[in-house]
């Protein structure tokens, strides 16, 4: 079963802390009173409501559609009514509010009638359409729609399925947790991936630093009627990375810029099998996840949690302590700090840390880069991140891209290792999120300097359509009064047509005016809504509302006229 | 004597030619230098800078008739940008030009409008949608906040709103080091 | 403040500290070979660049606390004074010191800003301007009649009636002097080399002074605090350049081992070159950097005006940093060719 495994490069080993929050079994969160359930939880577009304020809901009805391709559903995580569709706090670094669906539980956990499906009979495209209502997406972090990633493509198969147990973040344990206690399912997830990818090589990637889970799984595997290898990797920050797993296991390196599956490679988190798994073999969309609660609490440990609970309630849970200093979504090297701790619990939760002075302390005041390139020592992209630093500093963007900014994965080892203490990471997110924002600004701008062209030459065109049909008219009329004349005066008009013309052409621009009044006339009287006839009266009566209220528009409009006239 | 004159002659119109062919032959479209500097303008196409567009006070930049911080759109960084292309020195917005304001889109209150079409003749970006006596709307997307059809509406129905900043369009700070003493 | 939240325990503090600490064997064996007259230099230096960091902090708006407890002041002082003669007068390790804080680190911006190694700018101000006092080297104990102790050497330093008589028998001309006066004179390598200043491979007594920087040294790359590629670039380019001149004229170029041990080169090839401010950053960049340091020491030592070359040479290859960075970019991550490449 040994296996050849490559070394990425860099790489830092910060302390674990995982035997503080291992230890303990595992439990459910209590149900709450209150579940807050964000429309976007997932990368692509945000779901859009399909309830209405005041509707009964069941545990496990969608109560978001997923919307377009990249996008995924959400759910209501308990049975309840919803009191609310509006902002509300989500656990983003900024603390804005954003679109939420507020339930209020009712206690009795209904569920919605669902069943497993039969995926193995079902058009694989009619599967991913259902994983993507079911919610289903990355829990690894990223949390992509899964039916996406599922997909391998009309010209490539994806030969190879890597499924990431490295949770190599310090500190949470969730899916060490979900493979020691639930490796069954999570290869009946790996199946239906299998499944769907059509994978003839499945690797399981794991830290060599959870041998309960690595034996878990092995003895998972043994019962499966296809081949899982699973490969206890060096515990190496950031090893759990994608594409660093990738490179350990497979010793091949996706190309910059581009997706694993174009090297035929598709990763998925242990979590997002296990989610996959209840959705086939039960019929349950994701509304739980296991969330690790540890740091500055009493009991550090893990939950299986229903996506909307607020982050609160399980640190309580967890037993609160004096001199915390905030809670971070994620673990000390990735995660971000919570604005505050009403936020809900998302589908990317895997972990509330609790902080505290003695756990972390401040970070020191930055001095400047001595360009020792530890920083470049450790980056597991291979980057320069002093350079990219030096870059983004100073604005100098077109630069900070040409040395690969956007191939660092945000890891954190840069800043973990710099003697200056300078916040490195910081630097390429604000440079990045700049570079984007100016791009979209850049798109407008060439929307807009297209449209305006097209708008003058639009202008030129209806001004030139204009006069040539006047033209053509004033042509036309002048013929026909040329006629009219001819006929009888014959001889008269043809012995002095230059004398006639003047006339004639006067007559008939007043002819012309005339009859385009008796038209507009006509057509004014003519005019008569489309499509009104059989409305129902629900629509007709708002039209009548709408008509009253442009009537005591105009009447107001009017008013002030007539007064000003009055006034002298 | 007549052979230097002979040979400055045939090469002076050997060189005309040359010249005159290669005018023909690589005739450059357009003005180049105006659509550099027409593609670092913001393109709002408000006309605060004093001409009918984006592209006109392009052109005059150009031209060496405006200078180039008259655009209150762009900002002091379009300005530096502009400074950088023409290497001159980058110098203040021209107040008399307005000031730059947050981004903003208009916004029609449909309970209000009358339906008139000023505010679609004057918008350059044809980005309201709408007919005589009919309620029009502004296409968000495609407004580039010019402001330009505030003033037409007969029945002050228009708002410039500014765009909030919110989840999918909130950008990362500019990291603060502490390193010079707080005087 | 986002993440990360958790920090490696190194500092700039702790790496200065390592290369003080690693420059304590040198200096050890310095006292124990030339007598304890560098004690006086190295604390005059220590203090005058502290004075003046202070001074520039100040001046610059700066807070001092955090600069002046980085001892990179110290450092560049540390290694001024080690490059300097011991028994040089004080005012030359003032005005060295002085040169590389003000000029050298603070006109450029400061820590972690200056093209230039501050410590071999002070030293090329100073062996430019003053070529006399920079030859006031002690000469080893074991060839010297008489010693001074730590007092009177710090009477000659700071000018005191010390007799020229004194002063004549402790100082002497360094190996390399030697070997320059000796080849001005017309005589060959070997006859040279058979002066008492020779000793079994380099200098009498330097050969273990430069032993003892190369102690040092390892113990700095064994804490990973340097990168092997500079200082192994760097001896591979004077042993290159050393042994092909030997080769074919061991009569007038003298031999690689001679060059290698000279104090200067060991100093320069661990603490100098690799001086991550104003050295290479890129792995093949720090070969480029290391090895082309080398080749001109050698080339300064053999046609320059100056018996010795390492200061120079590490000028040179400070001022060509940013177009060896550039072109000797690492591959990145699914990246195909080495180098940048414009933005897709």
């Amino acid at each position: 079963m040994s296996r050849k495994l490559f070394k990425f490069k860099g790489g830092v080993h910060p302390p674990e802390h995982k035997a503080e929050s291992n230890v303990r079994p595992l439990h459910a969160a209590p149900l709450p009173g209150k579940l807050v359930i964000p429309l976007r939880q997932h990368i692509g577009n945000p779901a859009k409501p399909v309830v209405e304020v005041g509707e009964r809901v069941l545990k496990g009805q969608m109560i978001g559609a997923a919307d377009g391709y990249i996008s995924a559903a959400v759910h209501a995580s308990s049975s309840g009514i919803v009191t609310a569709i509006g902002p509300a706090a989500v656990p983003h670094i900024s603390g804005l509010p954003d679109l939420c669906i507020t339930l209020s539980t009712d206690g009795r956990d209904e569920w919605i009638a669902h069943a497993p499906l039969d995926y193995q009979a079902m058009a694989a495209a009619d599967l991913r359409m259902k994983l993507r209502d079911m919610g289903i997406a990355g829990l690894g972090g990223a949390v992509f729609p899964s039916a996406v990633k599922l997909d391998p493509g009309a010209a490539h198969s994806c030969p190879t399925l890597i499924i990431n147990g490295g949770e190599c973040e310090p500190w949470i344990t969730c899916d060490d947790m979900l493979m020691r206690s639930r490796a069954g399912d999570i290869l009946q997830g790996v199946a239906v991936m299998r499944h769907l990818l059509g994978s003839t090589e499945i690797l399981v990637g794991i830290e060599d630093n959870k041998p309960e889970a690595i034996a878990a799984m092995q003895a998972a595997a043994q019962s499966l009627d296809f081949a899982v290898d699973v490969v206890a990797v060096p515990a190496t920050y950031p090893a759990g990375g994608a594409k660093q797993l990738i490179e350990t296991l497979t010793g091949r390196q996706v190309p910059s810029g581009k997706l694993s599956t174009d090297i035929g490679i598709q990763v998925f988190n242990v979590g997002t099998a296990y989610a996959l798994a209840r959705a086939v073999h039960h019929g349950e969309p994701l509304i739980s996840r296991l969330v690790t609660v540890t740091g500055h609490v009493l009991r550090p440990q893990n939950f299986e949690v229903l996506i909307g609970t607020p982050m609160h309630t399980l640190i309580t849970l967890a037993g609160e302590r004096d001199g915390s200093t905030g809670a971070l979504m994620g673990g000390p090297m990735m995660g971000m700090p919570m604005p505050d701790l009403e936020v809900p619990v998302v589908k990317a939760t895997n972990c509330i840390l609790v902080k505290s002075n003695a756990l972390f302390p401040p970070l020191p005041k930055a001095l400047p880069c001595i360009r020792c390139t530890r920083c470049a020592d450790v980056c597991p992209a291979a980057l320069q991140p002093q350079e990219l630093f030096r870059f983004a500093k100073t604005g100098d963007f077109g630069r900070a891209q040409e040395y690969h900014l956007f191939d660092c994965i945000e890891c954190g080892c840069c800043s973990y290792v710099c003697p200056s203490h300078i916040p490195l990471v910081d630097f390429y997110r604000y440079a990045k999120s700049e570079i984007w924002a100016r791009e979209k600004e850049k798109r407008a701008a060439d929307l807009a300097r297209e449209r305006h062209e097209f708008r003058e030459f639009r202008l030129v065109r209806e001004k030139k359509e204009k006069a040539e049909k006047l033209a053509a008219k004033a042509q036309a009329a002048r013929a026909q009064a040329a006629l009219d004349q001819a006929k009888p005066a014959g001889l008269a008009a043809a012995a002095a047509p230059e004398l006639a013309a003047a006339p004639s052409d006067a007559d008939a621009k007043k002819a012309l005016i005339a009859a385009a009044l008796a038209r507009a006339q006509a057509k004014k009287a003519g005019v008569v809504p489309k499509n009104t006839d059989h409305l129902p009266p629900g629509t007709q009566r708002e039209i009548e509302e709408i008509e009253a209220r442009r009537a005591k528009i105009r009447e107001l409009a009017r008013q002030p006229l007539e007064s000003e006239e009055k006034k002298p | 004597m007549i052979t230097a004159i002979l040979v400055m002659v045939v090469l002076a119109v050997a060189v005309g030619l040359v010249l005159g062919w290669s005018a023909v032959r690589f005739k450059v479209e357009g003005n180049p230098l105006a659509e550099k500097i027409d593609a670092i303008l913001p393109q709002t196409q408000c006309g605060q800078c004093g001409f009918p567009g984006c592209r006109p006070y392009a052109e005059a930049i150009a031209k060496g008739e405006a200078d180039i911080n008259q655009c209150p759109p762009g900002g002091e960084e379009g300005i530096k940008k502009l400074a950088e292309l023409l290497g001159v020195e980058p110098k203040p917005l021209d107040e008399a030009h307005g000031a730059p304001k947050p981004k903003s889109v208009a916004f029609i209150d449909e309970q209000l409008c009358i339906g008139c079409t000023l505010c679609i003749q004057a918008c350059p970006v044809d980005a309201i949608s709408g007919a005589a006596k009919q309620m029009h709307t502004i296409i968000a997307a495609e407004c580039t906040g010019c402001e330009l059809c505030v003033a037409p509406c007969p029945v002050d129905c228009i708002a410039m709103v500014p765009i909030a900043e919110d989840l999918p369009h909130w950008k990362w700070k500019y990291p603060v080091i502490e390193l010079k003493r707080v005087a | 403040m986002p993440s990360p939240f958790i920090l490696d325990r190194s500092s700039v503090t702790q790496v200065m500290a390592w290369v003080l600490a690693a420059l304590l064997p040198g200096v050890a064996a310095y006292v124990w070979l030339f007598g304890p007259a560098i004690l006086v230099t190295l604390a005059l230096a220590t203090v005058t660049a502290l004075a003046a960091e202070a001074a520039m902090l100040k001046a610059r708006g700066y807070p001092a606390r955090p600069f002046l407890t980085d001892l990179s002041a110290i450092v560049t002082a540390w290694l001024l004074a080690l490059s300097l003669p011991a028994l040089a007068p004080w005012w030359l390790i003032v005005t060295g010191t002085l040169f590389a804080i003000v000029v050298a680190k603070h006109l450029y911006g400061g820590l972690g800003q200056n093209i230039f190694n501050p410590a071999m700018v002070g030293y090329a101000v100073l062996i430019v301007s003053f070529p006399v006092q920079m030859t006031q080297w002690s000469g080893p104990l074991a060839l010297t009649e008489t010693s001074l102790t730590l007092a009177q050497s710090a009477t000659v330093i700071f000018g005191g009636d010390a007799p020229k008589a004194t002063l004549d028998a402790v100082t002497m001309a360094t190996p390399l002097d030697a070997l320059r006066t000796g080849l001005l004179q017309q005589l060959t390598v070997d006859e040279i080399m058979t002066q008492p200043i020779f000793g079994q491979f380099g200098g009498a007594g330097f050969e273990w002074l430069a032993a003892a920087f190369l102690l040092g040294g390892l113990l700095l790359w064994a804490l990973r605090i340097i990168s092997w590629q500079v200082p192994l670039a760097f001896l591979a380019g004077i042993w290159l350049a050393a042994g092909f001149l030997h080769f074919f004229d061991a009569g007038r170029f003298g031999a690689p081992w001679f060059h290698l041990f000279a104090p200067s080169v060991m100093l320069g090839a661990f603490f100098i070159a690799t001086d991550p401010v104003s050295g290479a950053t890129t792995p093949r960049g720090k070969l480029i950097f290391g090895f082309g340091a080398g080749l001109l020491t050698i080339i300064i030592r053999t046609w320059g005006g100056y018996p010795d070359g390492v200061a120079f040479a590490i000028l040179l290859m400070n001022l060509s940093v940013p177009l060896i960075d550039q072109h000797t970019q690492p591959r990145v991550y699914g990246t195909s060719g080495r180098g940048k490449e414009p933005p897709a």
